[in-house]
């Protein structure tokens, strides 16, 4: 049966100006960075898709491009059928988007701001408050509902933030470097909640740099380097003969020679 | 969607009135104003009086017949002394032992009948009064003592007088000085307190969001970002309001003692519900222009501190402009002021404290702010969209 696709991105380019400090910090006469050049794959609905790179290869761009918080300079993108260029609210609508970057304000409590995210995503207070009380139940943060944001530990913001950004129980989940900064503990539940996101049918694409988590938990594996996705493939015809690091390591030698 | 700009106001609310630092920011300039201002009225009327029961010392050298009858008034004590104290009692005066020594020329009172302005070949008799002015008593037993000689000096050579008897000349009233003092000085001061009041919240609430992080994560939500440009807008003017109104309010209540410090016995304002309307109205529009002006400045900043150093200058301009009243209000022929924005508050405002305005002016000064409101909520829009902006 063919699978659908769910999130398409066709030729997204992105670069952005480096100041003088910045063109002296990369060694370059260049007044522009290209982030991401003409970047191409899509998503399958119900999969796991990981996007896997070094540093500053461009990961982290792209994935705000298809959360629309950026603006691709060229090349489209679609959510479910609507363009991130043209219908950035209908996308917004349909994906729940978490990265460290995106933060909590430290006045409010988790209780209060998942209200505050509901109402912004239209959820009806019955489907708020049940969700509500299982999410809160399943994270343990019923513990610490009505604790300022503020006062929290790391692992109970990022817990706090991974449940007001599923607020609205959305089919397409946007991580980026979902297990970056936490303890051990706090990153075990967030990868068990993202197998049971694909257990109820979402898709879930993730950028990382961490050749483990995504032979845990990926389907389809699309490796970026100096903003081109030069692989992508099913994690197992990737790792058919090597695991996945020997792997990533053989693309990166190929490339330069 | 309509309920997002609600959801958005009830947020920023929220979070001024729960955090009692932020509340207690607002309102704290309003009772530190009445503090401050009654503290200062009460010292200049300390300062420009003396006691009831005071009585002025004031010494007399060749005391003259013609001014024997200040020994009996009321409130002096006459002190004759002779020409070689003169030295000691200057000294009494500079330490404030004693207020005030008169020195007559020796035979006063003949020259005064003798001396004719018209043949006389020598300068008139002449009366000194040695005072310190830095000492109250002192100052207010020399007023006393030249009002009396120029009486003296009246009834011997009256041909006419000016405002003679008890009947009331200056038909001021002490509503009408009131008045016209706070014309001058009140759209200063409001203007002064809206922008502070704005300030502090404005750059909180857009630069502070920028600097915390929080702002990104309200823009992956489906809320339009014109929703969130409105409802920053007006809930940030609600505050503004909230700390201008607290600081108006300390100093209209601090105002008569500050003035009764100033010579006003009474300070009176004979302003109407409607003047008040009027200008609550005038004062909310200019609010939304001036919030409007603030949040944008503080988009462009990266922290709460920069986008404070970036509204300085707007912060001098308003300033500047606040002191306009002082060069007259504009009449309604010259309509097109009112159509500058700032400028046209104060102008307004400086009318409606003068309880000398026309509705033209008014009206324009509204529109035209709602107006400026909305252009401001336009560019705020767009610069929520500019990722350039946002995130850099």
């Amino acid at each position: 049966m063919e699978q659908k696709v769910i999130l398409k991105a066709q030729n997204l380019r992105k670069t952005f100006k480096l100041s003088k400090k910045q063109q002296a910090l990369e060694k370059t006469k260049d007044k522009k960075k290209v982030a991401v050049a003409d970047l191409t794959f899509s998503a399958y609905e119900g999969e796991i898709f990981g996007i896997l790179g070094p540093n500053g290869a461009g990961k982290t761009t792209t994935l705000r491009m298809l959360s629309t918080l950026i603006k691709p300079d060229s090349g489209d993108a679609w959510v479910d059928g609507a363009s991130v260029v043209n219908e950035p609210e209908k996308v917004r609508e349909k994906i729940g988007f978490l990265t460290s970057e995106l933060k909590l304000e430290d006045f409010f409590t988790p209780n209060y701001l998942f209200d505050f995210f509901s109402e912004l995503h239209g959820v009806s207070p019955e489907d708020r408050d049940r969700r509500k009380a299982a999410m809160f139940k399943r994270f343990g943060i019923d513990e610490f509902a009505e604790v300022k944001v503020g006062n929290l530990s790391t692992g109970m913001k990022q817990k706090a933030s991974l449940v007001i950004s599923l607020v609205h129980d959305p089919d397409i989940i946007i991580f980026d470097e979902p297990t970056n900064g936490l303890d051990v503990l706090t990153a075990r539940v967030v990868t068990d909640f993202l197998q049971e996101l694909k257990g109820q049918g979402k898709t879930i694409i993730l950028s990382t740099h961490i050749f483990s988590l995504v032979e845990k938990l990926c389907d389809r594996v699309g490796v970026v380097l100096d903003g081109r996705m030069v692989v992508c493939d099913t994690l197992a015809e990737l790792t058919k003969d090597c695991d996945l690091e020997e792997k990533f390591f053989q693309i990166c030698q190929e490339m330069e020679g | 969607m309509k309920s997002d700009l609600f959801t958005i106001i009830k947020k920023e609310l929220t979070r001024f009135f729960g955090d009692k630092r932020m509340l207690m920011t607002a309102i704290m300039p309003g009772i530190l104003i009445y503090a401050i201002y009654s503290v200062m009225g009460e010292g200049f009327s300390s300062m420009n009086t003396v006691e009831d029961d005071y009585h002025y010392k004031v010494q007399v050298v060749e005391m003259p017949q013609a001014l024997a009858g200040l020994k009996d008034m009321e409130g002096l004590e006459i002190i004759e002394v002779s020409s070689a104290d003169v030295d000691g009692v200057k000294d009494l005066i500079k330490e404030g032992e004693t207020d005030l020594l008169v020195v007559f020329p020796e035979d006063f009172d003949e020259q005064l009948l003798t001396y004719d302005v018209t043949t006389a070949t020598t300068p008139a008799p002449n009366v000194e009064i040695y005072y310190n002015s830095a000492e109250t008593a002192s100052g207010g037993a020399y007023n006393i003592i030249t009002s009396v000689l120029e009486q003296l000096e009246h009834s011997l050579a009256n041909k006419f007088d000016i405002c003679a008897g008890e009947k009331e000349y200056d038909m001021a009233t002490a509503e009408d000085l009131s008045t016209m003092m706070v014309s001058m000085l009140l759209p200063m001061l409001l203007m002064t307190f809206i922008f502070t009041g704005c300030m502090s919240a404005s750059a909180e609430s857009i630069a502070g969001e920028k600097e915390r992080g929080t702002i990104a994560t309200l823009l992956v939500t489906p809320m339009k970002r014109r929703d969130l440009a409105i409802g920053k807008l007006v809930s940030l003017s609600v505050i503004g309001l909230i700390s201008g109104c607290s600081s108006f309010i300390g100093t209209m209540l601090s105002l008569p003692k500050l003035m009764g410090g100033s010579g006003l016995e009474e300070v009176k304002f004979g302003y109407e519900v409607t003047d008040y309307a009027i200008l609550l109205v005038v004062i909310l529009a200019t609010t939304l222009v001036v919030v409007g002006l603030i949040s944008i400045i503080s988009a462009f900043a990266k922290s709460v501190k920069e986008a404070s150093t970036y509204c300085t200058p707007l912060m001098m301009v308003t300033m500047m402009l606040s002191f306009s009243t002082a060069l007259g209000v504009a009449s309604a022929d010259q309509w097109y002021l009112y159509l500058i924005p700032l400028y046209n508050t104060v102008q307004c405002m400086g009318g409606i404290f003068a309880m000398d305005y026309e509705i033209l002016p008014v009206i324009l000064t509204i529109a035209s702010n709602l107006v400026y409101a909305g252009g401001l909520v336009a560019v705020l829009t767009k610069m929520f969209d500019s990722e350039r902006i946002m995130y850099t």
